[in-house]
């Protein structure tokens, strides 16, 4: 695998930034100057998750044409199996106190705790699960799709329901999964202590270290055999069909690798942010996480990385400074980009390099699209 | 003037009655005031005679001595006259309500109450409305003494029903009777057989609960009443499955306004539009800004201010649907996904926009007076809001039908949609036929808002609740596809309405789109998928 200038210069900005603000977190006193106060280190390690996110909806839209409306879906499954972890490890200290049972599962008179809880309170089988689940809901509901052969804008609606369906099922108290409030109020992951600076800073270069990782998982993905395949079932899924592939089979693999990498995401995300509710399914979560793709380039993969960190950057900055402003910057941005950037930021720096052929005028492709 | 011939008839019928029922009002003042001041059993006996008499008597004073017995404000001298004393502690006389100032606290004694007197009144006061002049408190009194069937209202029912004319009324007095017959200990057996039919016709769950309360017992009367629980359950079932139907066409309909205009917008013109919702929201703003507007300078026409804001709300949406069109959706045509993205932010854009102008809550439009109330037809309850939507949901979609089929503006919209480069060398202007057919899709959106307006709080957040149904809708019956739509919405309110007594209402609807999911894996293309050509996009 050979990467190129612009994934070297995007893995060593990633560890070099976790690193940076992890040791001046640690090897400064709180009032100096250098000091990085602790939320901020909970905040890049949000930025960072989020990048995974978009890491893995660029995976799947980029190179393989699947838009999801879903994503975030997969990422929150992915954050409850941690939550379910972190709510274990609460113990008698909850407000009840009960040994046995979470608190909201006291608060609503629960004796027993459900059969699904067995086994999160330990620490390897919750986080299998934050990649089994995920990857498990998106071969199933991947096979069955895929296999219909249902595409583009079908599937986006259909991905968009199932994440409609699953925020749904999550507000119900008798889920079991802490219904409308989820789950927060942690306190220890693996014994230290969530709250402490220095289990911030461990999150945070963790997350940094995993992001990398995914990342070059995915590169080696793109680059492979198998990546020339997504590309091609990408754009002309039925002249690979009758070439003797099976598209299907394809997009199924990069779907749930996709599905399981927002769950890492997800786990990761919980500990640092110490809430998991089930807003975050709401379909608006998801169409979020497109745009961060489109911000920064779609099918480039460093792209993904960049605009989720830029427009998550930009969207702490505005609600901060400018509340009302947001939805206008994040709309105009979704517009803008789509006009005018379709490769994204990306777009603006690979100017040079040799042209992919370019979309179809659009009364030429749109003609296609109603005669075919 | 025929007002005063029946004042003046009643006044003779009053005299008259008050003449034939002297005796009875006799006995019962004297039982009232025989008593006062003792507080024996015999005393409290007299007494509670004494109301019943007077409650059936017909005196037209009866309530007003009833009810100061009630407030402890009767009181009888030693020659049995009965006096009410006022507020300010002077007396009248109770028969006649004429002033009786030389009466003083000395000469009067109270008459005492205890619990058996005191449910008496209650009783008696309920009997005295069935006497009342207005129809509908009549009905309301027969009501009660249906709920209460207590057997002491029997001879009060019966005087009422011989006098009663509205056969409404007259109807449930009846149903009163015959609950209270069924109480009645002393009623004979064919009395409350008949008593039972009775009930068995009315046929409602009041009936039923009454009649199951003789389900332990056994003989004749037991059964009769058994079967006709049985019979009341079958009637009651098919009213409830009715219901269900009514309840499931109304929330289609909602769902089919909602995606009427996206039938046009994504079904025809193939355009992901996912500020869809809201150009609803704008048609909802729109009412409201109509209903303040004719509220400040044309309050004579406020009622039909809604009519008013249909073809409003048309325009305004029409023309932000045309603005968006011209500026935004015409360079991504052919490119589906990137249309999803941009319509979305500028779904954020509108919402914000219209936090800005009007503010985060939720405004108020009012439902005219014809729309609000409700209606009962046999067992159903029709409320008049739920019913205008639905007529008015079909008369949309009947009119864009129309619209696309018989207008010259509709051949053209199907022209280019069917085969645009030939519709374009056929002389056809194909960019101001799109910006025109995704202004049409988004005026109907705007007249869906008119209708959710009433439904649903008027907030910038409107639109967001309805786009993932409405996509559901059209990709359900079938995109390009106006019956399919029809169909779509109508089939998922039902099946939803359905689902929602035996999974709850949040489980109802995850269920509904799972199954949506599922379906639309085995039909990519909706219930009514175009056939021939046009299938291969």
């Amino acid at each position: 695998m050979k990467l190129d200038r612009s994934s070297y210069l995007t893995l060593s900005f990633v560890l070099g930034v976790a690193l940076v603000l992890a040791l001046l977190n640690q090897m400064t006193a709180v009032g100096s100057a250098l000091h990085v106060p602790t939320y901020i280190l909970a905040l890049a390690g949000k930025y960072l998750c989020f990048a995974m996110l978009a890491l893995a909806v660029d995976l799947v839209w980029g190179f393989a044409g699947i838009l999801s409306l879903g994503h975030a879906a997969f990422f929150a499954l992915g954050g409850y199996a941690m939550g379910m972890y972190l709510m274990r490890q609460i113990g008698t200290r909850g407000v009840y106190g009960n040994p046995n049972l979470p608190d909201f599962m006291v608060f609503l008179g629960w004796k027993e705790l459900p059969w699904y809880w067995y086994g999160f309170d330990w620490f390897g089988f919750a986080m299998l699960m934050a990649v089994v689940v995920p990857g498990a809901l998106a071969a199933v509901f991947g096979w069955l799709a895929f296999r219909s052969r249902v595409t583009g804008v079908y599937l986006s609606i259909i991905t968009q329901a199932l994440t409609y369906a699953l925020l749904l099922a999550f507000f119900r108290n008798d889920m079991g999964f802490g219904g409308n409030n989820g789950m927060t109020d942690f306190k220890d992951i693996l014994g230290f202590n969530v709250q402490a600076d220095s289990t911030r800073s461990a999150l945070l270069v963790i997350s940094a270290l995993l992001l990398c990782g995914q990342f070059l998982v995915a590169r080696f993905v793109v680059d492979s055999r198998f990546g020339k395949m997504l590309i091609a079932v990408r754009d002309t899924e039925s002249r690979t069909r009758f070439l003797g592939y099976r598209p299907e089979s394809y997009k199924l693999v990069v779907w749930v690798l996709s599905a399981v990498m927002a769950g890492i995401g997800g786990a990761l995300y919980v500990p640092q942010v110490g809430i998991i509710n089930p807003s975050e399914f709401a379909p608006g979560n998801s169409i979020e996480a497109v745009i961060w793709v489109a911000v920064g380039g779609r099918g480039t993969l460093v792209g993904a990385i960049l605009g989720a960190i830029l427009v998550n950057f930009g969207k702490t900055w505005f609600t901060g400074a400018l509340p009302e402003v947001w939805l206008y910057a994040l709309g105009a941005m979704f517009i803008f980009v789509t006009l005018f950037l379709p490769r994204g930021v990306m777009g603006l720096f690979r100017a040079r390099t040799p042209k992919e052929p370019e979309p179809e005028a659009p009364e030429v492709a749109a003609a296609h699209e109603v005669t075919g | 003037m025929h007002r005063i011939v029946a004042v003046l008839l009643l006044i003779i019928l009053m005299q008259g009655m008050s003449v034939c029922r002297a005796d009875g009002v006799d006995d019962a003042y004297e039982a009232l005031s025989a008593s006062a001041g003792s507080i024996s059993a015999a005393g409290f006996n007299s007494v509670r005679e004494g109301i019943e008499q007077l409650a059936v008597s017909g005196d037209p004073r009866a309530a007003v001595v009833i009810g100061a017995l009630q407030d402890g404000l009767l009181y009888a001298n030693d020659d049995h006259v009965l006096f009410i004393q006022l507020p300010d502690g002077t007396y009248v006389d109770a028969r006649t309500g004429k002033p009786a100032p030389d009466v003083t606290d000395d000469d009067v004694k109270a008459v005492r109450v205890n619990n058996a007197v005191r449910s008496a009144i209650d009783g008696a006061l309920g009997s005295l409305q069935l006497f009342a002049p207005d129809a509908p408190t009549r009905l309301k009194a027969a009501s009660a003494v249906f709920t209460s069937h207590d057997p002491a209202a029997l001879p009060a029912l019966t005087q009422a029903l011989a006098k009663e004319t509205d056969p409404a009324v007259k109807q449930r007095m009846e149903q009163a009777k015959a609950a209270a017959i069924l109480f009645a200990t002393d009623a004979s057996q064919a009395d409350r057989l008949a008593a039972v039919a009775t009930l068995r016709a009315r046929g409602d769950q009041d009936a039923r609960s009454l009649l199951s309360t003789l389900a332990g017992q056994t003989g004749p009367v037991a059964d009769a009443a058994a079967t006709a629980v049985v019979a009341i359950d079958r009637v009651l079932q098919i009213w409830s499955v009715a219901q269900s139907v009514y309840y499931g066409v109304s929330l289609g309909s909602v769902l089919l306004l909602a995606a009427a205009g996206l039938a046009i917008t994504f079904g025809v013109m193939g355009v992901i539009n996912m500020a869809h919702g809201e150009m609803v929201m704008i048609g909802a703003y729109v009412t409201f800004v109509v209903q303040q507007l004719m509220h400040a300078y044309l309050p004579s026409l406020y009622g039909i201010s809604l009519l008013i804001a249909v073809p409003m709300a048309f325009l305004v949406s029409g023309a932000v649907g045309v603005a968006v069109e011209r500026s935004l959706i015409r360079w991504l045509y052919g490119r589906p996904l990137e249309t999803l993205l941009a319509t979305w932010g500028l779904s954020l854009v509108l919402q914000q926009v219209v936090r800005s102008l009007f503010g985060a809550n939720n405004r108020d439009v009012d439902t005219p007076s014809w729309m609000s109330g409700a209606t009962q037809l046999g067992g159903l309850t029709l409320t008049w809001n739920r019913m205008y939507i639905i007529l008015f949901a079909f008369l949309v979609v009947a009119a864009l039908m129309a619209a696309l089929r018989y207008t010259s503006l509709g051949l053209r919209m199907r022209a280019v949609t069917q085969n645009r480069r030939m519709a374009a060398a056929m002389g056809i202007k194909t960019p101001w036929i799109d910006a025109l057919t995704f202004g049409l899709g988004s005026g109907v959106a705007g007249i869906a808002g008119v209708a959710l307006s009433q439904i649903d709080n008027v907030s910038p957040n409107l639109g967001q609740g309805y786009i993932i149904d409405s996509f559901m809708v059209v990709v359900f019956g079938g995109v390009g596809n106006l019956w399919g739509t029809t169909l779509g919405a109508l089939t998922l309110g039902i099946v939803n309405k359905f689902l929602e007594p035996i999974a709850g209402a949040v489980l109802g609807k995850i269920v509904v789109l799972i199954l949506l999911i599922l379906f639309v894996q085995r039909n990519p293309r909706g219930m009514f998928p175009l056939k021939g050509r046009a299938v291969e996009s």
